[in-house]
């Protein structure tokens, strides 16, 4: 037999993890982009006539990153935890703890598979906005940098909750309690300078206000923050959330009893 | 002095107050076929998994051909498959998509070679592009042996893999396991079929309570044990039994060492006048062992 490269190990688990998704790819890519056209689809029918935001953004338009934003985050969420909390209660996580692969490939790689489902999902909401209304991307980089971070944290974050969660409906609660909740008032659906000072504060301590707001940031080229504070408070969670993810799967935590 | 294949020094595994290894210690040597008996929750199966890394050892030390499992993990876990006890898979997967993926976890591309001659000795050449989801039990039991072997280990532990499965495919598993020993791979095997066990196993070490009660080879276990058995069908089945048999339906058991203790039997009971109808000898059985190991411990 010849060496056995730790590299192929992480590049199969990536691939694998790309190919669970992608085989039912009608409902990890085209059922959340249906679900987001049907949100751009009633709030700017109800909406875009009676609202602008930054002084002549019509509210499709500016809908429209925040929505690609929400469900680029979600399903980047929905990918890791998911996968994780299948294969915990099916039993085939021994596949993947069996063979030599390190933690740090095994982070790698289901983060990055998630970051994946969630840019596609991305892309795919974007382009088919384009039926109610065009959003040019004015500074693509830092769009993709915060799709990346953004995707990256949240993929993150459905690690820790698909390690940590035993059952179905603890991970719910964590999608229903946390994930939902800090999305929908993170501004996806409004600036926050249409919100009273106290909930303006209080915005202030959104993580996924920063993701939202850097991303809008990239398409009209203004934004509530600046986007370097938002890089940084987005680069920073993701940076102390994966050092703790690290961690939970060094030590085994739940994976290895 | 070659290494040994397995070495497990003083492990311990505590869940809480249970102690599912209670002092684990134990060499299986490099070609041996080795048998690891007991009944259910001795602790096999928590062996098994420390020594996959699978689970952490609450004290002590396991190494697979030299390599630590917690501290050189990479060398020790390609070195060890394991066919788990469960009967897990994925059912995203043809089975050839996972022996494939399966390689690759392990490191190893192009590995399609290795991959059909497995599925050849494991006859599952004709589902070889089947959804594991469309698989009977007994196929994704040949597919979780498969799935052990893409990456040549030279150590294989089978985890009760005959557990629910029918006859034939004990038969052409066992004759597989066989000829992957016979080319130098070493097994360890957990079943409860101790025919099996007494068949293949050169060498048994018996649990209970997570911990091992006897340790020695298969024919040694056999003779040093009342292992052979006298069966009487008689007249007077009480006073058979006042000689020491114990009842097996109608028929009263004796167990002996020597052939020499048969006929002093025999002269017994026809001098107490028990009337012998019918007898059989049994040859040398690992259940009585096993039985009377258990009792002991
Ligand atoms: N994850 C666990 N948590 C608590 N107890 C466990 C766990 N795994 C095994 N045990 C207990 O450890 C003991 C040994 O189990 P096991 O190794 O599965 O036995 P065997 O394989 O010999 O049947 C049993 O009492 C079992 O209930
Ligand atoms: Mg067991």
């Amino acid at each position: 037999m010849p060496e056995a490269s730790p590299f192929i190990g992480f590049r199969t688990l990536l691939y694998k993890e790309v190919l669970r998704f992608w085989k039912v790819a009608i409902q990890t890519v085209a059922a959340p982009v249906l679900n987001a056209l049907l949100f751009l689809l009633i709030f700017s029918h109800v909406l875009d006539r009676h609202v602008t935001v930054y002084g002549g953004v019509a509210y499709t338009a500016f809908l429209v990153p925040g929505l690609v934003m929400m469900s680029l985050l979600q399903n980047a969420f929905a990918n890791s935890s998911s996968s994780l909390i299948q294969s915990k209660i099916t039993g085939n996580i021994i596949f993947v703890l069996l063979p030599p692969l390190s933690y740090r490939a095994f982070f790698a790689a289901y983060v990055l598979a998630a970051v994946l489902r969630g840019l596609l999902v991305a892309v795919g909401v974007w382009l088919m906005s384009a039926c109610f209304v065009l959003t040019p991307i004015a500074h693509p980089l830092w769009a993709l940098a915060f799709a990346v971070l953004g995707g990256a944290l949240l993929a993150t974050f459905g690690v820790i909750a698909g390690i940590w969660a035993d059952k179905f409906d603890q991970l719910a609660t964590f999608q229903n309690f946390l994930v939902m909740p800090l999305t929908m008032l993170s501004g996806v659906f409004y600036s926050i300078h249409s919100l009273p000072p106290l909930w303006q504060q209080i915005s202030h301590f959104n993580p996924f206000f920063y993701m939202i707001d850097g991303f809008r940031y990239s398409f009209f080229g203004q934004s509530d923050a600046s986007p370097w504070l938002s890089l940084g408070v987005v680069s920073l969670c993701f940076a102390l959330l994966a050092a703790l993810t690290l961690r939970m799967l060094a030590t085994g935590y739940k994976l290895r009893g | 002095m070659t290494l040994p294949a397995i070495r497990v020094r003083a492990v311990t595994k505590c869940y809480g107050a249970l102690q599912a290894l209670a002092g684990i210690d134990l060499e299986v040597a490099q070609g041996e076929f080795f048998g690891l008996l007991g009944p259910n929750g001795a602790g096999k199966t928590t062996l098994i998994s420390a020594l996959a890394g699978l689970v952490r050892p609450t004290s002590g030390q396991l190494e697979v051909m030299g390599h630590d499992v917690a501290t050189d993990y990479r060398n020790a876990r390609l070195r060890l498959g394991v066919v788990p006890q469960e009967l897990v898979f994925d059912p995203f997967f043809t089975v050839r998509e996972l022996l494939r993926i399966q390689s690759g976890y392990f490191g190893y591309r192009h590995n399609d070679d290795w991959i059909d001659e497995i599925l050849h000795h494991l006859d599952l050449i004709p589902k070889a592009d089947a959804n594991m989801r469309t698989l009977s039990g007994g196929m994704k039991r040949r597919v979780l042996v498969a799935q052990a072997l893409v990456h040549r280990p030279p150590v294989i532990v089978l985890d009760e893999p005959t557990a629910g499965v029918d006859v034939e495919l004990r038969q052409g598993l066992w004759q597989f396991v066989k000829k992957l020993n016979a080319d130098g791979h070493t097994i360890v095997l957990t079943t409860h079929y101790l025919e099996e066990a007494q068949a293949l196993c050169g060498r048994i070490a018996m649990m209970k309570a997570g911990r091992i009660v006897a340790l020695d080879t298969t024919s040694h276990l056999l003779s040093s044990f009342a292992s052979r058995s006298l069966k009487v069908r008689v007249e007077l089945g009480d006073v058979a039994l006042e000689l020491g048999g114990t009842a097996a339906g109608e028929w009263v058991e004796f167990g002996f060492d020597e052939p020499g203790e048969v006929e002093i039997l025999l002269a017994r009971l026809r001098q107490a006048g028990a009337g012998v109808l019918e007898l059989a000898v049994g040859g040398a059985d690992l259940e009585r062992v096993f039985v009377e190991v258990m009792r002991r411990a």
